[in-house]
């Protein structure tokens, strides 16, 4: 025990409560899918996406894929609409600033429906795997 | 010689419904993760009222099972599969 110095001799007190912060702060991985309303125009929507994005950015996120799946049917009508744009993001954000994003969602008219999942090990090189196939096959095509 | 083939008697019954051994196709072609994006392949694991098919018929493991019905409830609420419908298949 000798060997161990007390941790306040070492750091003082901002720097104790800076190391405990960095612990507390987890990065994963997340993914979104929400529904948007198909009354928008096309640069509606494409604003509508910029200000999730925008604050995605503002939160320190690291954006790891970006991919618009365009208008969809529904499978079954929510607020009597039967189609909708999806919209999906991964990103690694701090758990801690995921509240708030949700809640940007809930308020927001033009969002149907929304979806966050936290990514585990297999999901994350699933989704690698997949993007990757998807890289291959647009080489593949602009070679063609 | 016509009729011999239906003069065959059998000394023991033939066995009509041969049990073909189940296997959890999960495991069998080692996929970790069931993507709740993908619903032509969660189609597989319902049925026609998109009810999801218990492991008994789909030979699926529990392990597995757990991950195909968290992917389409997941994929439900997304609304690319329907809660209730008929004739999905």
């Amino acid at each position: 025990m000798e060997n161990f110095l007390p941790l306040h001799t070492v750091f003082n007190r901002a720097e104790i409560l800076l190391i405990i912060n960095q612990l507390i702060r987890n990065m994963n991985q997340y993914e979104t899918v929400f529904i948007m309303t198909p009354v928008l125009s096309e640069d509606q929507m494409k604003e509508a996406v910029d200000k999730f994005r925008k604050h995605l950015k503002s939160k320190k996120a690291e954006l790891v894929l970006d991919e618009s799946w365009g208008l969809r049917k529904l499978a079954y009508p929510i607020q009597k609409k039967s189609t909708g744009f999806y919209h999906l993001f991964e990103y690694k954000m701090d758990g801690q600033e995921l509240q708030e994003f949700e809640v940007m969602y809930k308020r927001d008219e033009r969002i149907l429906r929304f979806l966050t999942v936290k990514l585990d090990k297999h999901a994350i090189a699933y989704n690698e795997k997949k993007r990757k196939k998807a890289a291959e096959e647009k080489v593949v095509e602009e070679e063609a | 010689m016509a009729q011999s083939s239906s003069d065959i008697k059998y000394l023991t019954p033939i066995a009509v419904d041969t049990k073909k051994k189940k296997y959890c196709r999960f495991k069998k072609s080692g996929i970790k993760y069931i993507d709740y994006k993908d619903p032509d392949f969660l189609l597989k694991f319902v049925n026609e009222q998109g009810k999801i098919l218990p492991r008994r018929i789909t030979g699926t493991s529990t392990k597995y099972q757990k991950k195909v019905s968290q992917a389409v409830k997941r994929a439900r609420h997304l609304s690319l599969m329907p809660y209730v419908a008929d004739l999905l298949k």
